[in-house]
């Protein structure tokens, strides 16, 4: 087990700056993801954390010990691939016990450490196939069994449910977090599907173009984004943000209105498809387009200030398309952002006029 | 709404009308090749089966079919098995020291170096290849010229203070031909390898890397492993290529001194063309055929080649 902690780091390729200033600290036993789209650098990070890219510059920690020159071999981490990078001409017994083979484990011992692992992701069936003869499930269990058996002090997942289909990928969501819970090796997951990120880690850290936007546990990132990129980033579907003018206590939104406290000037109002309501009172639209999602259905509704998503709870459209309606929200429930900086505006809410 | 009945109706017709176009598809697709390969491998093989059973010699007449020459081959050519020894030599000293194993090295060390350098020094080896044969023998002759002037032995002379140049041609001829070949060998060997390498997904070497291997412990487990199938390849073609080709030995050393670096290939060369015995130059020519023919089985079945062959991707009518 290990604390990581990164300071000033900086990556660069060539001329080109990946990781600027990257400032981080992950507890011993902490399960962390990095959030982002693609290209933001996560899975530079996660490679820097790996051994497999050096930094630039700065400084990489474990345990207070900095690793920047340390190569991989001596690293101690496990890593699961998105391709899960099994070697193929390997049985599955041999692609487990490949981490071993390094370590000087003496075969009786090591052997039963491939059981042990393989029993623990449930592949112990599976000993003598080759990778080519497993299911895609199948290979990131002996890809996770391969990182866990030499009981690393750092586990590093890469995207590792990307290439599921979609049922698995919410088991295996569930089992790799309670392996985390059963082993409690510091983990780092690297993702761009903020469901994965929410469900699965402890604290998130949400990067853009390099740099980290936000740190924090799910529920700061849904109710407390930081930025509007870290708004529209996290919440599915996503956020709605409406840009207008605040003056005198009111942002005016081309024909809409709504009354705003602790702010003015340039605002972004920010309002989740989950928090708004179809009801008497609000503004007004008219519904243009329905989308059922099983127990919820997505309303997009045209109004004064463009198309607003709105999720309404229960299985059948209580509203038909053309219908006019009035959306309204709790005040509380709105985010207020600052439209030149992106920031957040701490404490300002907006309300809907009467 | 079409039923299945209808669809199966249009596939039907479809098939049937198809009958006639696949004929042509094959005659235009593989008509060329077919040509080709009768044209000039077995329309060759059968003059050569027929010149075989021939007294055919400098005379250019024949006078009687015979099966002298098949007698000479088995009794009384006493400088055959001389000369199959040697090939065996040649063949299997050019193919284990470079063609596969240069090959190999010069893959692994030229894909592992910065891509600049790599690229580079592959493009030096390929030199020989792309230069006329002539032309790279010409500068082999220079190079192991026995007077002062050559250039290993200005090189031993002036460097290693050697007191007499030393005439290579004469004390070491079959290393000679074995280095000369090999060093234009060996660069196919590399593209197949280097290219085979390339295709190894980069996560394999990064996850052998966090798994504890070294580099060597990467070429061990990664590299090898995966170039099984083109060092199968490279082995039996290059063996075939070098059973039946004598050029550059027949400028570099004209096959000797006297039958010293003669292989098979350019025994059958000598015997025909210098010699004039176009008979039994057909005959020996014949056993090199079988001998290319019989090397190529076993290989396809001993490296399993079958399994490089993919099915086609599409399914072609």
């Amino acid at each position: 087990m290990a604390k990581i902690e990164f300071r000033n780091v900086v990556k660069r390729f060539g001329a080109v700056e990946v990781i600027p200033d990257m400032n981080l600290v992950i507890e011993d036993g902490e399960f962390v993801a990095l959030l982002g789209p693609s290209g933001c650098g996560k899975s530079t990070s996660l490679f820097m954390l790996a051994g497999i890219y050096l930094p630039s510059g700065g400084e990489l920690l474990f345990d207070g010990h900095i690793v920047n020159e340390v190569e991989a071999r001596d690293r101690n981490v496990g890593i699961v691939f998105q391709s899960y990078a099994l070697y193929p001409h390997m049985s599955v017994r041999d692609n487990i016990l490949f981490p071993l083979r390094f370590k000087k484990t003496p075969r009786d011992e090591a052997l039963a450490k491939v059981k042990a692992a393989a029993d623990l992701v449930r592949v112990a069936e599976l000993l003598d196939r080759r990778p080519s003869e497993l299911s895609g499930g199948q290979q990131q269990r002996v890809a996770l069994a391969r990182a866990l058996v030499k009981e690393p002090q750092l586990l590093l997942l890469d995207e590792p449910l990307s290439n599921l289909d979609a049922s698995l990928r919410l088991s295996m969501r569930t089992e790799i977090k309670s392996l985390h819970a059963q082993l409690g090796v510091t983990t780092v997951l690297v993702t761009h599907d903020q469901i994965e990120a929410t469900t699965m880690a402890d604290r998130i850290i949400c990067m853009r173009a390099g740099r980290i936007e936000q740190v924090g546990t799910p529920d700061d990132l849904y109710l407390r984004p930081s930025s509007l990129f870290v708004a529209g980033f996290i919440g599915s579907p996503p956020i709605n943000l409406i840009a207008g003018e605040a003056e005198a206590g009111t942002v005016t939104v081309d024909g809409a209105r709504f009354l705003v406290e602790g702010a003015s000037g340039a605002l972004t109002v920010g309002l989740r498809p989950e928090h708004l309501r179809i009801g008497d009172t609000g503004f007004a639209g008219r519904i243009a387009q329905i989308e059922p999602m099983g127990r919820e259905i997505l309303y997009v509704v045209e109004t004064g200030m463009g198309a607003v998503r709105v999720l309404e709870q229960g299985s059948s459209a209580g509203y038909s398309t053309g219908e006019q309606v009035k959306i309204g929200f709790l005040p509380e429930n709105s985010l207020v952002f600052e439209t030149a900086r992106q920031k957040l505006i701490a404490g300002a809410h907006v309300r809907a006029p009467a | 709404m079409t039923s299945i009945a209808d669809e199966l109706t249009i596939e039907r017709r479809g098939h049937s009308g198809s009958a006639a176009r696949r004929r042509t598809n094959f005659v235009i697709f593989l008509g060329p090749a077919v040509v080709l390969t009768v044209l000039f491998f077995v329309v060759p093989v059968v003059i050569d089966i027929a010149v075989s059973f021939t007294d055919l010699s400098r005379s250019l007449r024949i006078s009687e079919f015979t099966t002298e020459q098949y007698e000479k081959v088995f009794r009384t050519d006493r400088r055959l098995s001389q000369v199959i020894g040697l090939t065996f030599i040649y063949v299997f000293g050019t193919l284990a020291i470079f063609n596969v194993t240069f090959g190999l090295i010069l893959a692994v060390t030229t894909t592992a170096i910065r891509n600049v350098s790599g690229s580079f020094f592959r493009g030096v080896w390929l030199l020989p290849r792309m230069s006329p044969s002539v032309l790279y023998i010409l500068l082999w002759l220079w190079a192991v010229s026995p007077t002062e002037a050559g250039l290993v032995n200005q090189v031993l002379m002036q460097a290693f203070g050697l007191d007499a140049p030393l005439d290579l041609l004469t004390s070491a001829p079959i290393a000679l031909i074995i280095i000369s070949n090999g060093f234009i060998g060996a660069s196919m060997g590399m593209i197949i390898f280097t290219s085979a390498i390339r295709g190894i997904p980069e996560h394999l070497f990064h996850a052998a890397a966090v798994d504890g291997a070294g580099t060597f412990a990467k070429i061990r487990f990664i590299t090898l492993p995966a170039l099984r199938w083109p060092i199968s390849f490279v082995t039996i073609y290059q063996t075939l290529s070098l059973l039946v080709s004598f050029e550059y030995i027949l400028l570099l050393t004209k096959g000797g001194p006297f039958y010293d670096t003669t292989v098979y290939a350019l025994y059958v060369y000598r015997r025909a063309f210098e010699s004039g015995q176009y008979g039994y130059g057909a005959a020996l020519a014949l056993f090199l055929i079988v001998i290319g023919v019989v090397v190529a089985l076993i290989g396809w079945r001993f490296f399993d080649m079958e399994r490089l062959l993919q099915r086609p991707r599409i399914e072609v009518h």
